[in-house]
């Protein structure tokens, strides 16, 4: 069975997210980007998939900083290829374009199975698992938590609220969104990651014409604003909790 | 100048993100001068007496529709939403509506917006505000064109406005069929609770910043210092450090303590989603940007594994 996991470069939400000049996008210009967590997971459950049938996985990234990296990582937890979409993305790249690049260059190879992230923190338009599996017609379920393969089917999970979940039977190929796999994402040691870079190659390919642009236009991007903001406690650790413990005490909920 | 309204159910009960968006639909529906339409997907047309808010409810009727699927729900959706060519679709950012809503964006070549937590009529455009980069940022945004579907977040809106009594014109619609790739195949029911966190008056609540398993012991101590339970967020329980049971926000439940004590949680909509009701909340989040201080009472700006045992100590020295 070959699997393909489509991988999206995403900034760094640990660090500041200043706003462009024009006060509707990101300012891209310093932006740390990581690989999507949740990508991160559907390369996990790939690797899980190919331990427990065989066959092979396929990571495919597109050409934002860092993405090198992160496919040799890929390689390095034991995918058997990595693909990078070349193109100038230095704007970014929105859900509904990503999932036409995706879809470009998935129609050039073998699959059985497309795995990606649920979302990405760059889903203003939506979500590229889902978007990706419509445009290449196949069946899709996103939010996905637990997957298992038998033949030309998979039974997939699929988590509601409260912990409920659904689960389907899937006719091969499909899309699935991945939220969680059985084990967190492994680990690839560093010394692992610069043996693959030596050791083996990122297929660059093109970029499909007329990616679909979103449709939609930013009219303004910020930060939250309002009065709403929480009181912030400064100081020292013991004189943190000394306030806490007088607010708690006021309002009733410590003796 | 229509507005659709997807209605979703599971059990024959209708989700309360179905009402917000009835009522934050009748609100566009009079600005743009149009219709308010839901739009059911069933066995049967039954739920249709509950969506009295509604002008009109379309529904897809079908023995096959008695359960979600997401390519025959999709496929119906689509097709309804291309004959019926409503200005704006309303469909929650849920589990089952991330399915349909960049799913009908696809086919139908309409743009979406997604994570909206306000949606209005501005000189006669539709602009919604999303929550992006995990609610650290908001983007106010418009369609290109006429049409826009957007999806929303649960609890955005008020449910009450969307429970209004009338009597809508029911029409059946002709939807595509079948199974397409995708067969229902059962509920699981979730995992039998060790403690109902929706039941505790004080919840400690841990996410990412603990790390790992192992530190738990830190939160849970704070925990019973103050009589409360141990709760958690996603990146926690996905990793396998807490039960599912424990869980709060849109996969897990939603919860209204007296007091909700965030504990290295950033504050992704996700998560803001199922606690921004409880009565007092306070955080701490070594970064001073978590998303999770707009919505908290206090915040602490620090290293959890500071304050958290200092605060500890402090409490059971009375």
């Amino acid at each position: 069975m070959n699997v393909v996991v489509c991988m999206r470069q995403v900034p760094d939400l640990v660090e500041e997210l200043e706003i462009n000049d024009a006060g509707n996008d990101l300012n891209r210009e310093y932006l740390k980007y990581v690989v999507n967590e949740f990508d991160e997971w559907a390369l996990e459950q790939a690797l899980l998939l190919k331990e427990a049938h065989g066959g092979t996985v396929t990571a495919i990234g597109l050409d934002l900083p860092e993405m090198d990296n992160a496919l040799f990582t890929a390689l390095a937890k034991g995918a058997d290829a990595a693909k990078k979409i070349e193109g100038d993305f230095a704007n970014g790249v929105s859900s509904h374009t990503a999932a036409k690049l995706f879809a470009g260059a998935l129609q050039a190879m073998p699959y059985d199975l497309i795995l990606t992230g649920v979302q990405s923190a760059e889903d203003l338009d939506g979500q590229v698992g889902v978007l990706l599996a419509t445009y290449l017609g196949l069946p899709h379920v996103t939010v996905v938590t637990g997957v298992e393969v038998s033949g030309i089917q998979a039974t997939v999970r699929k988590e509601y609220a409260g912990g409920m979940m659904s689960e389907f039977t899937v006719s091969l190929p499909a899309v699935l969104g991945i939220q969680a796999a059985k084990q967190a994402p492994r680990y690839a040691p560093v010394s692992k990651v610069r043996a693959m870079m030596k050791e083996k190659k990122i297929e660059g390919l093109s970029s499909s014409d007329g990616a679909a642009s979103s449709g939609i236009k930013v009219r303004r991007m910020f930060k939250p604003e309002g009065g709403q903001r929480a009181e912030m406690i400064e100081g020292d650790a013991d004189a943190i909790a000394e306030r806490v413990v007088s607010i708690l005490k006021e309002r009733g909920l410590v003796k | 100048m229509d507005v659709l309204v997807y209605i979703e159910h599971l059990n024959g009960k209708i989700a309360d993100v179905s009402f917000e968006l009835l009522g934050k639909g009748r609100e566009l529906a009079n600005a743009l001068g149009g219709k308010l339409d839901a739009a059911l997907i069933d066995a049967n047309s039954d739920l249709a007496t509950q969506l009295g808010s509604a002008d009109h409810v379309v529904c897809a009727v079908d023995a096959s529709f008695a359960q979600f699927s997401p390519m025959a729900y999709k496929n119906a959706l689509a097709a309804m939403v291309k004959e019926r060519a409503p200005r704006v679709v309303l469909i929650g950012n849920t589990s089952m509506g991330m399915d349909l809503a960049a799913g009908v964006s696809a086919a139908t070549g309409i743009p979406l917006i997604a994570y909206a937590n306000h949606i209005a009529v501005r000189d006669g455009a539709v602009v919604a505000t999303a929550m992006v980069y995990g609610g650290k940022l908001f983007a106010e945004a418009e369609p290109e064109g006429e049409q826009v579907i957007i999806s929303a977040l649960a609890g955005s809106f008020s449910a009450d406005a969307g429970k209004g009594e009338g009597a809508p014109i029911v029409e059946i619609f002709a939807a595509p069929t079948g199974g397409a790739g995708t067969q229902f195949k059962q509920l699981i029911q979730p995992e039998a609770a060790d403690v109902d966190i929706t039941k505790q008056d004080i919840l400690v609540s841990v996410g990412r910043g603990i790390q790992n398993a192992d530190n738990l012991e830190v939160v849970q101590e704070l925990a019973d210092a103050l009589g409360g339970a141990l709760s958690a967020s996603r990146p926690v329980v996905d990793n396998g450090w807490l039960p599912k049971a424990r869980q709060v926000g849109k996969s897990g439940v939603s919860v209204k303590p007296k007091l909700y004590f965030a504990v290295g949680i950033s504050g992704a909509p996700e998560h803001i989603e199922g606690m921004k009701d409880a009565a007092t909340i306070i955080a701490i989040n070594s970064d001073p940007n978590a998303p999770i201080f707009e919505v908290a009472d206090y915040g602490i700006a620090a290293d959890l594994f500071d304050i958290v045992p200092a605060l500890t100590e402090r409490i059971k020295s009375g």
